[in-house]
């Protein structure tokens, strides 16, 4: 009974600063400066690793594809199924977990010592906003961020399958070979696809760890605990609506 | 009889300084620009309760404007909520708060007037310097658009509460009494017609907690603004008063000067402030 209460009143609190959002969204040109300082953090947080796991990805996508599809003498699709892979499924799901993991832990962290010190309350006494203030620079920027860091991390990904299957003995395929075979298979809807996928993750991370934060009471146990909480949920419900944006973008034709 | 020769010794403090030379010195810009508007406040049977918990229970309180009361209570006995009360923070459960007249909880009541409170904590934004901090609040609600008269109050906020030249500190790298005295600044540009201060000396040495009074009666003597002290320093309490209440047992025992309180009759304000190590 408790954990139903808990989870209806955790809907309707992500909903509520959700819609909270969106409201103070109008006020983003004015804020620009707080976006673009969110902005300068998630790519410094991000593109340096992401290039490291996007090249791997990539490559370890080759590695078990390519010799299979050689068995059968079809290597020359190893292109177009890294390629589609990354685009529409690997691609947004590694660029999220990336971001929930470095952006999304720390803005909880930040936002549940904000909560925990009185930050927030001096923040509304003083007439400011939180939501405006804190909440929606960091749901635009990442809402923003996502789906260029996931093209970023495409590309890379590619370029790591290709290395492998030019590399490995048993594929042994050309560059040429493989990438034409990927712009072939992928098309714009597919990478469409996966940044559509990406902006919903962004907001479904960035509402999350931002309520879990500024939900959090306490001391600095809490705090840790806060973050926590914030990246497993960020990534639970991140692989869920997966399958549900799948299903409706299958519906939309938009795959 | 020991305040007394203290307070000679010192009146040459804060405020008392900037304002007597004031030419040149960049303090008077500050208290050229507060308003300087004191407004009353009355507490009216303010009840509250946590779960079982009923921690305020029928608080009235009147202040005039201008006056600076200081709440007395133990650790525990409601006063941060009563507080948080008063600025807005939490909404009591019967009993209403008024400013010159107005619900603090109507609608209209933030756009004509403003309370300011310096935490316990002092809250600080970690992530702000000391004059991004002091500054947030004219930037946020754009009250002035040139930079230069942004810096010019804030260096002068800063000024009057004893901390020029600290402006690029972080709030990380400083004392904790510096990190009070930047509380107040934040406060002060905001222009309140009330400040609120939650046990301003907690925590603090006994020159800090000196230093801390001496400002307070600054800005009594020096902008005639509205101010609430909540505190369990009883020195403290005596000396920047021109009122002082009792809190206990979620009820206001008892209120008047600081002469009416010290010869109080009642056993439990007798209790409260007769000294401890005598
Ligand atoms: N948000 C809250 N939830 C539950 N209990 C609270 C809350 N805030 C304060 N209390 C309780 O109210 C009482 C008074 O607290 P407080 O006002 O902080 O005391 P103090 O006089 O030391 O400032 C304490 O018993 C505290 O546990
Ligand atoms: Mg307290």
């Amino acid at each position: 009974m408790n954990g139903v209460m808990e989870f209806l009143r955790t809907t309707g609190g992500l909903l509520g600063l959700f819609i909270e959002t969106l409201y103070w969204c109008k006020s983003a040109i004015s804020n620009s400066d707080k976006v673009f300082a969110q902005l300068y953090i998630i790519g410094n947080q991000t593109l340096p690793v992401g290039a490291l796991i996007a090249l791997f990805s990539g490559g370890v996508l080759a590695l078990q594809a390519g010799p299979t599809l050689a068995q059968f003498g079809l290597e020359e699709n190893v292109g177009g199924l890294v390629g589609l892979s990354l685009a529409k499924e690997i691609g947004p799901i590694m660029a999220s977990i990336l971001i929930a993991g470095r952006v999304g832990s720390a803005m909880a962290a930040e936002l549940a010592s904000m909560s925990v010190y009185e930050e927030i309350d001096a923040l509304k006494t003083m007439d400011i906003n939180p939501v405006r203030y804190l909440v929606m620079p960091r749901f635009i920027a990442m809402v923003l961020a996502l789906p260029v860091l996931v093209i970023y991390m495409d590309v890379i990904g590619w370029f790591g399958g290709g290395l492998v299957a030019l590399v490995n003995p048993e594929v042994h395929l050309s560059l040429d070979v493989y990438y034409r075979n990927l712009s072939e298979l992928v098309d714009f809807v597919a990478v469409v696809n996966g940044l559509i996928k990406a902006m919903f993750f962004g907001v479904i991370i960035s509402i999350v760890c931002c309520y879990v934060g500024l939900k959090t009471k306490g001391g600095p146990r809490e705090i840790g605990y806060s973050v926590t909480k914030a990246v497993v949920m960020s990534f639970v419900l991140v692989l869920v609506s997966d399958y549900y944006i799948t299903r409706i973008l299958l519906f939309l034709n938009i795959d | 009889m020991e305040r007394k020769i203290e307070e000679q010794e010192s009146n040459t403090t804060l405020l008392g300084a900037v304002t007597s030379e004031q030419n040149g010195r960049t303090g008077s810009v500050l208290l050229d620009y507060l308003k300087c508007a004191a407004v009353g406040l009355k507490i009216d049977n303010i009840n509250r309760s946590f779960g079982d918990n009923h921690v305020l229970r029928g608080v009235n309180l009147n202040i005039e404007p201008g006056e600076t009361v200081v709440i007395l209570g133990k650790s525990g006995s409601g006063k941060s909520v009563l507080m948080r009360h008063i600025i807005g923070l939490e909404c009591p459960d019967t009993g209403r708060i008024f400013v010159a007249g107005e619900d603090i909880n109507d609608p209209e009541f933030k756009r004509n007037h403003v309370l300011a409170m310096v935490f316990q904590s002092s809250a600080l934004f970690n992530s702000l310097t000391v004059s991004e901090n002091v500054a947030l609040y004219l930037r946020e609600h754009k009250i002035f658009t040139e930079e230069s008269r942004i810096k010019e109050i804030v260096s002068s906020a800063l000024e009057i509460v004893g901390l020029q030249g600290k402006e690029d500190e972080m709030p990380s790298e400083i004392s904790g009494g510096m990190k009070r005295r930047v509380a107040v600044a934040r406060a002060l540009v905001m222009n309140p017609e009330v400040i609120l201060f939650d046990e301003p000396t907690a925590g603090l040495d006994p020159m800090m907690t000196r230093t801390i009074g001496d400002l307070i009666c600054d800005l009594k003597h020096q902008i005639q603004i509205t101010q609430i002290v909540v505190t369990h320093d009883i020195d403290l309490a005596f000396y920047v008063a021109d009122r002082i209440a009792i809190l206990s047992e979620g009820r206001i025992l008892e209120v008047g000067t600081p002469d009416q309180i010290r010869s109080s009759t009642n056993s439990g304000v007798i209790d409260f402030i007769k000294p401890q190590f005598a």
